[in-house]
């Protein structure tokens, strides 16, 4: 720890302790449910791809016909398996058709029948970890061979909605200086309880996150590292209800970063509560097996409730997103927990509170590598003013030691950057950091003065706020409107319909394999 | 404005100068060639003179250009024409206040997609907290109840959502124009509603998608029809002006 703040290391570690008694009970709920996407993840780790004519995916088909037959409370793989081998069948996908066709129903295994059915799914879905394992392998190999770049890492975002159109865009973006490319995905994937199939060309302001659109990309980007010296990193988003779906084609397509929030589904999307937390914890391990780098959504707290006020509230979602994280096997290293420079330019001191805030987040989190998001709220469309605010912005990264920095476009909020704003966005970062790059090494904040005190400030108010959490749990906070002022209660929602509770004798060789052998 | 100011033009340092900047992205090389085709475009712009004050590569297949010289077009003031819109456009803030001091109670929105249309882009746009065009959907306004029932509703379950939530009003979003599938559904929507609440307790019935002709509200007996580009704000501040009984807004 650097100790520019002088945090109390009890207070800290108080905070910590805070966070992992409100987040307990939520893995405790988390380990006695499972949800239809975590059912799913199972079968597309076995290896079941494609879908009907539709374009409804065979994971669906399968899972939906196992509810309906025998129920998910044992999960699918002990009725999918048994079934296959009663039937003499040796394809998943032949079975989903034959399932949707209704020459097939499914029954639970019984006596001997149970491990048998048992040890083939876990041979199964132990082929498809393999590949999230050789993926991990291969990037290490990437990275030794095309070095990761100086941090900050340059983030920057392609959205055309047509994943050939992407491709040429990413590769511009990665030749201009990016180190991350981000695919957003297409307006309301996140409410699909299925991920489409295929190279897709027709997204809604971004492009859906399909196991293939991944391939794509991926294959683009190495090309283009190899070309350019450097490894270029890939993200998407494993978010909305299919969440633990899309973790697993990131691992199993090799991207290497996700944004991964344990809160953000239920806040900014509805989703039901116990749905989001099953699914984060799911995810999150998929992420830690595949040396994933997640990113948190705690700026978008900020895009609601005052970045003043509610400083304290990213806070304690950074120690909750720190400590389910953890909980699932991430390290460290894979942490880009999420803040944001988004305080009022109106407001007095408005720059010394966002070097306050942000020093406190590096110095709760030495080790991980924070995604700094630039300015949105304030971003009113007048372009000169929106530049020099991301020249501020650039300069919190640079003095606080940021990781993973997301570019910001003085066109914010009027229109999908132009390959112009792009790069003054980039001459802006590489001025910054050229200028000021080492200004961390001169900078003391005064002992007494508003960013050391602000910092505390915060803290204080973050371990208040976390010892209400702990009193009232975090699901009723939630519920509350804790985060963001949204009012979440944990019985609404969308998505509960696909949680069901664990049965004695549930089985999921996925989950075996993700806490038999912690990455 | 005085009489001598109906013809205008933009004004850098000294009346009348007509100077403006313009900034725009040419699929050239940077060459000299690049730099005479910008002043060619900033001419046929009516800038003349132009001065190439900025040209700079980006990657190597265009240029970046920044552009400054008098425009020689005028601008006449009278014959300026504006679409004024038949209600105020309202923050977030003011909505709020809006509602509290004039029905004292949350306004409440029942929102869906009905019939077989999946499309939740529409509706979430306008309810979800996250918004769309960087304003914040109605879920972010503290004084608004809003129920989001999702995609493909019958329209029975949305009458009976919006009898139990007792419903200010309900918010249609049609995407799919299949066969006009969107004006069968709303004329399946309004009898229903006409059915179900007398005239006095009838929500208002606003429905949204970008295929919609604004001016069919009498013909397919809704309220108001939104269409493409509408803003959360747009919506709220339409609702609150049905809605909300008038109180003087002047009041401090």
């Amino acid at each position: 720890m650097s100790g520019l703040l002088n945090l109390d290391r009890r207070t800290v570690a108080r905070a910590r302790s805070l966070a992992k008694k409100a987040g307990a009970p939520v893995v405790k709920l988390a380990k006695a449910h499972s949800t239809v996407s975590v059912e799913r993840s199972v079968l597309r780790l076995a290896g079941l791809t494609g879908a009907d004519i539709e374009g409804t995916p065979w994971v669906n088909h399968l899972v939906d016909q196992v509810r309906a037959d025998v129920g998910l409370e044992l999960g699918v793989a002990l009725p999918v398996w048994h079934t296959m081998r009663r039937e003499g069948i040796t394809d998943l996908q032949l079975l989903a058709q034959k399932a949707v066709a209704g020459s097939v129903s499914f029954a639970l295994p019984e006596g001997k029948d149970v491990d048998r059915a048992a040890n083939a799914a876990r041979k199964a879905v132990g082929r498809g970890m393999a590949r999230i394992d050789r993926n991990r392998i291969q990037r290490d190999k990437l990275i030794t061979k095309y070095p990761n770049p100086s941090t900050p890492w340059i983030y920057l975002i392609v959205a055309t909605g047509d994943i050939d159109e992407d491709v040429p865009q990413a590769i511009a973006a990665a030749r201009e200086g990016a180190d991350v490319i981000a695919v957003i995905r297409s307006t309301g994937q996140s409410l699909l309880d299925f991920v489409p199939e295929g190279a897709t060309h027709e997204g809604f302001a971004g492009t859906y996150a399909t196991q293939e659109n991944f391939r794509i990309m991926r294959a683009a980007l190495d090309e283009v590292s190899i070309e350019l010296g450097r490894y270029v990193r890939l993200t998407n988003y494993a978010s909305g209800l299919c969440m633990p779906e899309i973790a697993t084609l990131a691992g199993l397509e090799r991207l290497d970063m996700m944004l991964n929030d344990s809160m953000y589904g239920i806040l900014f999307r509805d989703i039901n509560p116990i749905r989001t937390f099953v699914d984060q914890r799911f995810s999150r391990q998929i992420h830690a097996r595949a040396g994933i780098i997640i990113n948190t959504g705690e700026d978008n707290y900020l895009t609601t409730a005052d970045a003043v006020e509610a400083a304290h509230t990213v806070t304690v979602s950074q120690l909750l997103n720190e400590y389910f994280a953890k909980e699932a096997g991430l390290e460290n290293w894979q942490l880009g927990l999420g803040h944001a420079f988004e305080i009022t330019p109106e407001l007095p001191d408005s720059f010394r509170l966002e070097l306050a805030h942000a020093l406190l987040a590096r110095e709760l989190f030495p080790d991980a590598p924070l995604k700094w998001m630039p300015p949105t709220k304030h971003m009113t469309g007048d372009i000169f003013r929106g530049y020099l605010l991301d020249g501020f912005f650039n300069l919190v990264g640079a003095m606080t030691g940021q990781g993973i920095l997301l570019v910001g476009m003085m066109t914010e909020a009027v229109v999908t950057p132009w390959i112009s704003d792009r790069d003054l966005a980039l001459q802006n970062v590489r001025y910054v950091m050229n200028a000021a790059g080492g200004l961390r090494e001169d900078f003391r904040p005064a002992p007494d003065g508003l960013i050391v005190t602000r910092a505390h400030t915060v803290l204080d108010e973050a371990i208040d706020l976390l010892e209400r959490i702990v009193d009232d749990t975090l699901l009723d906070a939630i519920g509350d409107g804790t985060f963001g002022l949204m009012k979440r209660p944990a019985d609404k929602g969308r998505g509960l319909d696909g949680v069901v509770v664990k049965a004695d004798g549930y089985v999921n060789p996925a989950s075996e394999l993700l806490e038999g052998q912690p990455a | 404005m005085s009489e001598s100011k109906r013809i205008v033009r933009p004004y850098g340092d000294a009346t009348g100068d007509g100077m403006v900047q313009v900034s725009f992205t040419l699929p050239l090389p940077h060459d000299k060639r690049a730099e005479g085709a910008a002043l060619q475009l900033a001419r046929k712009m009516g800038i003349d003179p132009a001065l190439v004050v900025h040209a700079k590569p980006m990657g190597p297949n265009f240029t970046f250009f920044i552009v400054y010289g008098s425009v020689n077009h005028l601008v006449e003031v009278d014959k300026v024409q504006v679409v004024e819109r038949d209600y105020p456009l309202l923050t977030p803030k003011e909505v709020d206040a809006l509602i509290k001091v004039s029905l004292r109670r949350p306004l409440v929105v029942v929102g869906a997609c009905i019939g077989t249309d999946a499309h939740t882009v529409g509706i979430d746009a306008i309810l979800n907290i996250k918004g769309f065009a960087g304003e914040k959907g109605l879920e972010y306004y503290s004084q608004m109840q809003v129920v989001n029932l999702g995609a493909q509703v019958s329209v029975p379950h949305l009458v009976e959502a919006a009898l139990e939530a007792k419903a200010d009003a309900v918010l249609v979003s049609q995407v799919v124009t299949q066969r006009d599938s969107h004006l069968h559904n709303v004329r399946e929507m309004t009898a229903a509603f006409r059915e179900a609440f007398p005239a006095n307790t009838r929500p208002l019935q606003v429905i949204g998608g970008p295929r919609f002709d604004e001016a069919m509200t009498d013909e397919l007996g809704v309220d108001r029809i939104f269409g493409r580009g509408t803003t959360p704000a747009d919506v709220a501040s339409y609702l609150v002006s049905r809605l909300c009984p008038q109180v003087d807004t002047d009041e401090k």
